[in-house]
């Protein structure tokens, strides 16, 4: 029986700045309809891989295939293969309304491989909006609305574009508890839908109960990988976030 | 009275001109984070083009049209070919490049058609209305106004009701989450150079028949003037270049009127220092910063 082709697959990742070795020979793929996460102490490298897989830095070494394709060299083309992002902060224009945030990726013409007018691209935008509910907000400045509001749109304008692939990172940062068991409900739907998702959180809880499968990193380099549960129990893991000498 | 509302007459037509220039300056200036100073001298370059044409074709209208082509192939060209090399670590570079480009154009300019003023046509009658007795607009003011408003107005359309506007205003604010978005940002940053010389070129063509005519430094004191406009108004805020234009040109036209030409560049100055003591990012400056 042939194994699928994964959505995403790292091999042998290695990203250097100057003297710092950011990734070390990272591998992971990341399957159809998975959601797949990130984890590991600040400055382990976890942004480097999304950063590395928009081409925003140079590989010294490695491949990163989506579909089974070498990943385009440009952001731009990223968007045109079905991967969306949304970034650490929330990146949003703030001097534009939530609907016009919105439709800036469909500036490109195409949502899910399919062509656009401007009359679709507001309709698809909208939609967008109501499936997160945010229906309401479209016409209000985005600089108006609370954070969690904001995340969501931030989260919409990543969506709107119907990816196969969508990056998210920290999705849960600064949220409340409701906020993450909504956000929580949210990406396992995206997922389900058949979007991979591949995640880089810090809160553990959001991660355990969200995540098929999760890499560890930890200086650059992967340190632990499994399911939620084998992580959890891996030495290593606690180590890296704790400074702990595992067990002899 | 009378004097002093034809002097607010011209003042407004006059700051329209300064509003359409200094607008071209803010365009740049949100797309690209330089203030071009090669401005003046792109808009002269395509106004000698107007002449040539409007000479050969006996036509102003399709000088006009030339000018804004060639506007917009300069800026093209200027953006591709110069500024996109400027290193993006140095501020100054952009500038010290498009004191270059001045340098170039200018000279080119002077060997190719002299350091003489060549009169130029208006399209319309420059000799004032008078409503009430009261000497107030030209046809060539109202012209200039007319003008001036429809392209304020088509460049509002622009950038708030189209997707073409969207992602100028997108990458312009945020260049790098843009490019993340998919959004094409060098090709916006081009069109941004294109649509702002296209209409500084129409605010240099529409100066120059009220002046002594056209030479190679026909637009410096237009840069200098809607220069001040776009610090007075704020270089992010296109708002602040209308009104911006409008105080200028009203101020100049009251100081030259009641005081004499050679006080007016004092003037402007003097406004220009107090706008910077007191709110040092214009009176219109955006409240948001632009990201990455």
């Amino acid at each position: 029986m042939n194994t699928p082709t994964p959505r995403l697959r790292i091999s042998g990742l290695t990203v250097a700045f100057g003297g710092l070795t950011a990734l070390d020979d990272v591998s992971f793929d990341v399957a159809r309809g998975e959601t797949f996460a990130l984890i590991g102490p600040n400055g382990a490298g976890k942004t480097t891989v999304f950063n590395a897989v928009c081409g925003l830095v140079r590989r010294a070494s490695g491949s990163i295939d989506i579909d089974g394709r070498p990943a385009p060299a440009t952001p731009m083309a990223l968007v045109g293969r079905g991967v969306s992002r949304t970034l650490q902060g929330l990146g949003l224009f703030d001097s534009m309304t939530v609907l016009e945030n919105v439709l800036v990726p469909l500036g490109l013409g195409t949502a899910g491989g399919r062509s656009l007018g401007e009359t679709d691209a507001i309709l698809a935008a909208t939609d967008q909006l109501a499936a997160l509910g945010l229906a309401a907000d479209a016409a209000r400045p985005v600089a108006s609305l609370p954070y969690p509001e904001r995340k969501r749109v931030a989260l919409a304008r990543a969506l709107v574009t119907q990816p196969q692939l969508l990056l998210l990172d920290e999705p849960a940062g600064g949220l409340g508890s409701d906020d993450i068991t909504d956000l929580a409900a949210i990406v396992r739907g995206i997922a389900a839908a058949g979007c991979s998702v591949l995640v880089v959180e810090h809160h553990m809880d959001f991660v355990m109960s969200l995540a098929d499968r999760i890499v560890v990193l930890d200086f650059g380099r992967v340190i632990a990988s499994g399911t939620p549960a084998e992580v959890q129990a891996d030495p290593r893991v606690e180590e890296a976030y704790l400074g702990v000498e595992p067990a002899a | 009275m009378d004097r002093l509302l034809f002097l607010l007459a011209t003042g407004i037509a006059r700051g329209a001109i300064f509003a359409l220039f200094a607008l071209a300056l803010v365009l740049i200036w949100r797309a690209a984070r330089i203030v071009n100073f090669s401005q003046g001298a792109m808009a002269v370059v395509a106004t000698y083009v107007a002449f040539a044409v409007t000479a050969f074709t006996g036509s102003y209208w399709a000088g006009l049209a030339s000018a804004l082509v060639a506007g917009a192939v300069l800026g093209y060209v200027v953006d591709r070919g110069v500024m996109r090399f400027a290193p993006h670590d140095s501020p100054l570079a952009g500038v010290i490049i498009a004191i270059g480009v001045v340098m170039v154009l200018q000279s080119a300019l002077g060997i190719a058609f002299g350091q003489q003023y060549r009169p130029m046509a208006a399209p319309f009658d420059q000799s004032p209305i008078l409503i009430g007795g009261v000497p107030v607009f030209s046809p060539y003011d109202v012209f200039v106004l007319v003008v001036a408003v429809v392209v304020m107005a088509a460049l509002a359309l622009l950038f708030t009701r189209t997707s073409l506007g969207l992602q100028l205003r997108a990458s312009a604010f945020a260049p790098e989450v843009s490019r993340l978005l998919g959004v094409r940002v060098s090709r916006m940053l081009t069109i941004g150079w294109m649509l702002a010389a296209a209409v500084g070129a129409l605010a240099a063509l529409l100066l120059v028949p009220t002046e002594l005519g056209l030479s190679p430094h026909s637009a410096d004191m237009l840069f200098v003037y809607a220069f001040t406009v776009a610090v007075v108004g704020g270089l992010d805020s296109p708002v602040g270049a209308l009104v911006g234009g409008l105080i200028v040109g009203v101020a100049i036209s009251l100081v030259t009127g009641y005081l004499g030409a050679t006080v007016a560049p004092i003037a402007v100055l003097v406004l220009l220092v107090a706008v910077l003591l007191v709110r040092p990012g214009g009176i219109f400056s955006a409240r948001e910063a632009r990201v990455a």
